[in-house]
């Protein structure tokens, strides 16, 4: 399911049965999606966390989004014990960088420390697949997107995670605007976001069964973040 | 194989002078010296270690710092210095972590190591235990620290005092340390240079600082920071900086125009009456 | 791996590739340092919900051997501390050096002597990032953790396995519990914490953990139960859950029936 994983390639039953039965890594999946506007960025994430391949449901509600700053949200998935300590790591730096500066770090200075501290454990990675979200320095919004070993890019949207291969080309048809006419350029309203994200969970949700139970919405304007949570299905 | 070049050194007659001068001045100097004060690991026969008592006089030498606490809040006041008028004020409250915050009175160098070193205490606990650590842990670890470098030969004991403030899941707290390793927790307490006078304002009025608010707490540390000062010297925007803790309140400072607001609290006298606020608490 | 939960504490006769079975001549004989990726005695189900007057936990009393019920009298639930409750599954040595662990912590806190006392969110936290942490040295504590605890009149209930993964809900369930009892568990605790009364509670763990000893081979029917409240942590002297079989009787193929 996971093919993309680089350490199984050094982890085969081969090895496995020589010495360790023992894999470190183990899917708690759900989907991430980010969308940026002009002056706005909207977050997403479900709430549930399942137990790996197990067809299990651990509980209903684990945020996997956190407020880093008043401008940027991090939203993982993947395998929640790495995301989690991820961002334990990240916020405990982000102190460092307040102390030291007496200001909360840009989103683009964040973009990079989260790649350089997922490069960090390139050989043994966070399997995380993250999503930053923010305002960038002249208040536009802006996504950037992940590999868990640290590679990154910006872009307008980007679903990541279970449900990710789901949404993103519902996303590049509604936000990208790529149509069989060519590339229409729209402009996006924040309720429009919002209503593509909400759209985009709910069908998510009908396929993937790691997707469901609750979604959560992260508003970031240049006036803070806002949280909003909505009904999932949730079988 | 060479030759060699004798070079005959010339100098002044009266270099006679002082090559007797000289020698006599050590002697006397030798007689009269301290012995027992050259390191931190040598006592003297009174049974005092000199090179401590030294570094605690070098808190002295910092600007004043106070710090008091309610039922509620922990608060810290500091005087800041600048070296003249080319010059900014120097930072004499730095902040922990959102529960806790220090003042420094004395060389801030050795501030900003403990400080550091607090900052990855406070984390620590946070990584390993959720939890915001208990203000009192974090004192007893610089305190060991201190204490560490008063017994071995070859170091110097930190040359700054601290006031601890916090708020943990026991209430406010307000700590002193010491460069001799000592901690004592406070109801107030004032340390640096001239800090007796604002000792005295607050022996004076500390009964009236468990119920006070938030606002009173202020107006009377700022009272007890301005016995502090020097005759011609005022308080103001630019030379004080007020640190706050306390119940659902994370540490942050008070500094700039923020400050305008508590210093309109201030009165002309030194009686800690007075103001707008003092109607309810003049029960003394 | 396979820790699939179904199979996670189990050694499959068909299909076991990383030759897990105790019973196996090669195991535990051999590279001592890798001794716990093999786990050896375990435990299995640990149950937990949250009521209206704390939380409570359930786990029955066995420690299997491959698929021999070796232990009988083997306690699964600890105390830490005045206020937190530890269920364990898995491997029963990395248990018992858990408890160790976690009594040299609570020592610890303790001699300090300023009042702080750690509770049952602390306990947790720590106990995760053990367990992540030994994970990243693939030297995994072999165990399913449940931590239950009830402090200033707020319930806790956790869950944190070998991997380091957590969540926290109103109920909790390791193991075939997860299949079996999870569901039975949601039905009758999600939504009711406030109202469920201890009563209640008590018969819908021994529901859960009567139907897991019908179903699962490494289950005993006795138990032991904790509570969390706020006067404290109770654990139960182990009981026996009754038990009734005679259905069987009139099933064919079933016990000595042979027609």
């Amino acid at each position: 399911m996971d093919s993309f994983l680089p350490v199984q390639v050094s982890w085969t039953p081969q090895t496995a049965a020589s010495g360790s039965d023992f894999y470190p890594y183990t899917n708690n999946a759900g989907t991430v999606a980010g969308i940026s506007g002009g002056d706005f960025c909207v977050m997403a994430a479900d709430t549930r966390q399942s137990f790996g391949v197990g067809y299990l449901i651990n509980t209903r509600y684990q945020p996997k989004m956190f407020k880093l700053s008043n401008g940027s949200v991090l939203g993982t998935s993947g395998f929640y014990a790495d995301g989690l300590t991820l961002i334990k790591r990240i916020n405990q730096r982000l102190e460092w960088y307040k102390h030291a500066h007496d200001k909360e770090m840009s989103t683009p200075a964040l973009a990079q420390l989260l790649s350089i501290t997922l490069y960090s454990k390139r050989f043994f990675p966070y399997y995380a697949r993250v999503l930053l979200g923010g305002l960038d320095l002249e208040g536009h919004g802006v996504v950037y997107g992940y590999d868990s070993i640290g590679s990154y890019e910006p872009c307008l949207a980007r679903a990541t995670g279970s449900g990710g291969s789901l949404i993103q080309p519902f996303l590049d048809n509604q936000i990208y605007r790529k149509t069989p006419l060519g590339i229409l350029q729209a402009p996006h309203t924040l309720d429009q976001v919002k209503a593509v994200m909400r759209d985009s969970f709910t069908s998510a949700t009908e396929r993937d069964i790691q997707t469901g139970d609750y979604l959560e919405l992260f508003i970031i304007t240049a006036q803070g973040v806002d949280v909003e949570k909505y009904d999932l299905r949730k079988d | 194989m060479g030759s060699f070049v004798r070079h005959t050194l010339t100098y002044p007659s009266y270099m006679k002078f002082f090559l007797v001068l000289v020698p006599c001045i050590i002697t006397v100097l030798i007689m009269f010296r301290n012995q027992y004060d050259n390191d931190i690991c040598t006592w003297s026969p009174q049974g005092r270690i000199h090179q401590i008592e030294y570094a605690l006089e070098a808190v002295k030498q910092g600007s004043a710092a106070v710090g008091l606490r309610s039922k509620t809040h922990a608060i810290l006041l500091v005087l800041k210095r600048s070296s003249g008028d080319l010059s900014s004020y120097q930072k004499k409250i730095i902040k922990i972590d959102d529960h806790i915050g220090i003042a420094i009175a004395g060389l801030t160098s050795d501030a900003r190591v403990l400080s550091n070193f607090m900052r990855t205490q406070a984390m620590h606990s946070k990584m390993l235990y959720n939890r915001p650590l208990p203000v009192y842990r974090i004192v007893s670890a610089i305190g060991d620290k201190a204490q560490a470098n008063t017994q071995h030969y070859g170091g110097r004991p930190y040359g700054v005092g601290l006031l601890i403030v916090g708020y943990d899941e026991k209430g406010p707290h307000l700590y002193e340390f010491a460069p001799s390793g000592n901690f004592f927790e406070y109801y107030a307490m004032s340390i640096g240079a001239r800090s007796q006078s604002a000792k005295t304002y607050l022996e004076k009025h500390y009964e009236l600082f468990a119920d006070a608010t938030l606002d009173e707490l202020v107006r009377h540390g700022l009272h007890a920071l301005r016995d502090t000062l020097q005759q011609d010297k005022e308080i103001d925007t630019q030379n004080c900086t007020v640190g706050v803790v306390g119940e659902d309140q994370k540490f942050e400072t008070i500094e700039g125009d923020r400050l305008q607001r508590y210093l309109d609290l201030l009165d002309g006298g030194d009686t800690g009456q007075g103001g707008e606020t003092v109607e309810s608490m003049d029960t003394e | 791996m396979d820790r699939f939960s179904g199979n996670f504490d189990r050694f499959s006769d068909l299909f076991n590739p990383y030759d897990s079975n105790p019973t196996n001549a090669n195991h535990a004989i051999g590279d001592f340092t890798k001794c716990t990726r093999k786990p050896l005695v375990m435990g299995s189900t640990v149950l937990g919900l949250e009521y209206q007057d704390g939380v409570m936990i359930a786990a029955d009393t066995l420690g299997s051997w491959g698929q021999l019920a070796r232990y009988r009298n083997e306690s699964r639930i600890y105390p830490v501390g005045n206020f937190t409750v530890l269920g364990a599954a898995g491997d029963m040595s990395d248990f018992q050096h858990t408890k160790h662990m976690l009594d040299s912590l609570m020592i610890k806190e303790y001699y300090t002597n300023d009042d702080h006392v750690l509770s049952t969110p602390h306990i947790y936290e720590y106990l995760s990032r053990v367990l992540y942490h030994r994970r990243s040295k693939l030297d995994p504590l072999w165990n399913t953790y449940v931590v239950g605890g009830y402090n200033n009149g707020e319930r806790f209930l956790g869950y944190v396995d070998l991997l380091g993964t957590t969540y926290q809900s109103s109920i909790v369930a390791t193991g075939l519990g997860a299949y079996f009892a999870q569901p039975i568990l949601r039905n009758a605790v999600e939504g009711r914490e406030g109202i469920l009364t201890e009563a209640e509670a008590i018969e819908i763990l021994n529901t859960c953990m009567k139907i897991l000893f019908y179903r699962e081979c490494k289950t005993l029917n006795r138990i032991q139960r904790a509570k969390v409240t706020a006067d404290g942590v109770e654990i139960s002297e182990p009981y026996a859950l009754p038990t009734e079989w005679s259905f069987g009787e009139g099933i064919r193929g079933f016990g000595t029936q042979t027609q």
